[in-house]
């Protein structure tokens, strides 16, 4: 049981890192970005061709996939969801943005990348066996560093001057503009940062579980369904969704495997349950 | 008068048909050729898409190369070959959507599709229009009478699984066996053909309900339920080429030390990419690229593949051969190229040389005990182990 509550954990951490840049996307502008997956995807293949292809360290790889998706980010709000949210008063066009740009990118990334799966050499070599727990140090290294981005970020949005703007404009955007908050300048930051923190565990995870092109749809439902567990727009809503629903995962697979694959059907069948008496999720919106 | 604009204009004309002219008066030894269509329905893009991209590179490959050296020769006509493609994105509604376009083009010849369900769903349009098509996809039905137009396009689980488990039991010592398989139809199917050879071989079956979701991305808790009860063989019925490194490196983290197979095509790269070392000892079903069998024209046609693509495909090596029997059946029977009538004729008696391995292999149609009638590639059943970045051909077998 040591060992399914450690996959628990694991799992928990690179989820709730994965949905962090969905649910501050959503929390600012109330988009929900489809392409939240393909940019994690993006983000992976960068780390490959720098880190795996050209052979320059990883942690430069990791930077100029946070940096790329970053910038991808930063164009994406400013020339198509800026000019969508401004020319249409209805919530569905942005959804209906958010969703060509992940077939969009979907095209892009298969033309650049190719159809195979990708992977890197490991950046940690060896395996942690004590207590009947196994796991290898790279996991541990991951998971260790998607605490720290995690603690990091919620620590820029809390202190930071452009934290606490971002947070205004996420409980009241009208209210923060009155305040003098310059809403395109936030909106385009938090957009990036989102995107940035997809490229980011796209590129950490590339070290553990590879990437392929058409992972970047099926990343995004996942990112979703924390965020609905956790309650859209809240960063501690994101984090909570990413650990319960690795747990959920984790003892699901050990419990009921003698049934098939019975784990994701219970998992759904739960969420409905818990949606239909707490449709906000755990800590529901606005920004908490 | 005569201002700007219309000069401008007379002068676009002018050019326009200078060009036309121009190019209708090339004489070209291509140009004289007639066309011959070969169409693929298969999936392209999505997480499966190596599947049907290995497929149909194979055959722009084939194609490319035949064009280029004057066109294929069917009775007193000669044909450049013209693959036309359609990308079912794995879902079976797309797929029959892909079959009617080729129905519309007038094609009489397809292959593909890669998965179960879609290569059931087409059956209909395909019998309805007169086209035969090679699905990579197991189900007996298709094959069997009194179905006719499907011709099964590589080995199947239920032929190489047992070969494999029988191999391993008698030079490895294998008496317990272990099965993990995606939630979808092909790889079910896959492993619930696996366990009934598992059965009749003897094995101890110690897991066999193990599934997981295709889009997983880590595998640690799936297997180590599996790793704990350490079977002698671990089978990965149906892994698709990326989730085979996750799969193989999941279980070696876990502790797992006994042997890998799947009866599915794999790619080096890709596990070497994702599991390095890990992989090593991996067994799976190959084609025709392997030192020890290629023929200088495997070998030829691996070389243009990567000039063409940029980076080979090692799925392509059962892949090469579905376009090679469509053009030399239809050169042992020309009437066959507007009729499939008269394909599924030549079928029972066609025989020609196999191009793409050493010595006098043939190319001839098989199935008869599977399916009761030929309707599947003489493909050779290369088992493969993988060995720091290389298939090793472990053994060679073939169906009848």
């Amino acid at each position: 049981m040591e060992q399914v509550i450690a996959n628990g954990f694991y799992l928990g951490a690179q989820y709730a890192l994965i949905a962090l840049g969905l649910t501050l996307i959503f929390a600012l502008m109330n988009v929900l970005n489809f392409a939240h997956g393909q940019m994690y995807v993006l983000g992976g293949f960068i780390t490959y061709t720098i880190y795996g292809q050209l052979g320059l360290p990883f942690v430069v790889a990791l930077l100029a996939s946070g940096v790329t998706l970053a910038v991808v980010g930063a164009l994406m709000e400013k020339f198509l969801f800026r000019t969508v949210i401004r020319r249409s008063l209805r919530e569905e066009s942005t959804m209906l943005l958010a969703a060509a740009t992940a077939f969009f990118f979907d095209a892009v990334i298969l033309l650049l990348f190719g159809e195979k799966q990708r992977g890197v050499p490991k950046i940690v070599k060896g395996v942690f066996n004590e207590g009947g727990i196994i796991m290898p140090y790279d996991r541990m290294v991951v998971g260790v560093l998607a605490l720290v981005f995690i603690a990091a970020f919620v620590l820029y949005m809390q202190y930071s001057r452009v934290g606490r703007a971002m947070r205004a404009l996420a409980q009241d955007r009208v209210a923060a503009q009155l305040m003098g908050v310059q809403v395109d300048r936030y909106s385009m930051i938090g957009f990036a940062m989102g995107a940035m923190l997809a490229g980011i565990v796209g590129g950490l995870l590339v070290t553990i579980t590879g990437v392929n092109s058409g992972i970047g749809g099926p990343i995004s439902i996942k990112a979703f369904m924390m965020v609905m567990i956790g309650g859209a727009g809240v960063v501690g809503g994101a984090i909570a969704g990413g650990f319960i629903l690795g747990m959920m995962e984790s003892v699901g697979l050990t419990v009921l495997r003698q049934y098939g694959d019975v784990t994701y059907l219970v998992i759904f069948a739960a969420l409905m349950v818990f949606l239909s008496i707490r449709p906000n999720g755990l800590m529901g919106k606005p920004w908490g | 008068m005569i201002n700007r604009r219309a000069t401008l204009k007379s002068m676009a004309l002018g050019a326009v048909s200078t060009l036309a002219i121009a190019a209708m008066g090339i004489p070209s030894v291509q140009a004289q050729n007639k066309e011959l269509k070969i169409g693929f329905v298969g999936v392209t893009s999505g997480s499966a898409a190596a599947w049907g991209t290995s497929n149909v590179r194979s055959m722009q490959t084939r194609a490319a190369w035949l064009n280029e050296t004057g066109g294929v020769k069917i009775g007193d006509s000669t044909y450049n070959v013209n693959i036309v493609t359609f990308d079912d994105q794995k879902d079976p509604k797309r797929a029959i959507a892909g079959m009617e376009k080729m129905a519309q083009e007038g094609i009489h010849y397809v292959v593909g599709p890669n998965v179960d369900d879609g290569a059931a769903a087409v059956r209909p349009v395909a019998e309805a229009n007169g086209i035969i098509y090679f699905p990579y996809a197991f189900p007996k039905a298709l094959y069997q009478k009194p179905a006719s137009n499907a011709v099964l396009g590589m080995i199947a689980n239920y032929q190489s699984g047992p070969a494999i488990y029988k191999y391993l039991k008698e030079k490895q010592g294998v008496k317990t066996i272990a099965f993990v398989a995606a939630n979808e139809s092909d790889p079910l199917s896959q492993r619930d053909g696996g366990v009934e050879a598992a059965k009749a071989l003897g094995l101890e079956i110690v897991a066999q309900n193990d599934t997981y979701q295709n889009d997983t991305r880590d595998f640690t808790p799936v297997l180590t339920p599996i790793v704990s009860l350490k079977p002698d063989l671990l089978v990965l019925s149906g892994v698709a080429p990326a989730n085979a490194p996750l799969l193989i490196r999941a279980a070696r983290e876990l502790g797992f030390e006994g042997l890998i197979s799947t009866e599915t095509a794999q790619d080096a790269k890709v596990l070497e990419e994702g599991a390095g070392e890990y992989a090593n000892g991996f067994i799976s079903v190959g084609g025709a690229s392997t030192p020890e069998i290629a023929s200088d024209t495997m070998k030829e046609f691996v070389d243009r593949y990567t000039k063409m693509f940029g980076e080979y495909n090692d799925e392509s090596n059962t892949k090469v051969y579905a376009l090679e029997y469509i053009l030399e059946t239809l050169k042992a029977n020309p009437a066959a190229i507007d009729n499939v009538e008269e394909f599924k004729k030549t079928i029972d008696t066609f025989s020609a040389p196999n191009p793409y391995l050493k010595g006098d292999a043939k190319l001839s149609y098989v199935g008869t005990t599977s399916f009761g009638q030929k309707r599947q590639l003489a493909v050779p059943m290369v088992v493969n182990e993988y060995k720091d970045g290389a298939f090793q051909t472990l053994f060679v077998g073939s169906v009848d």
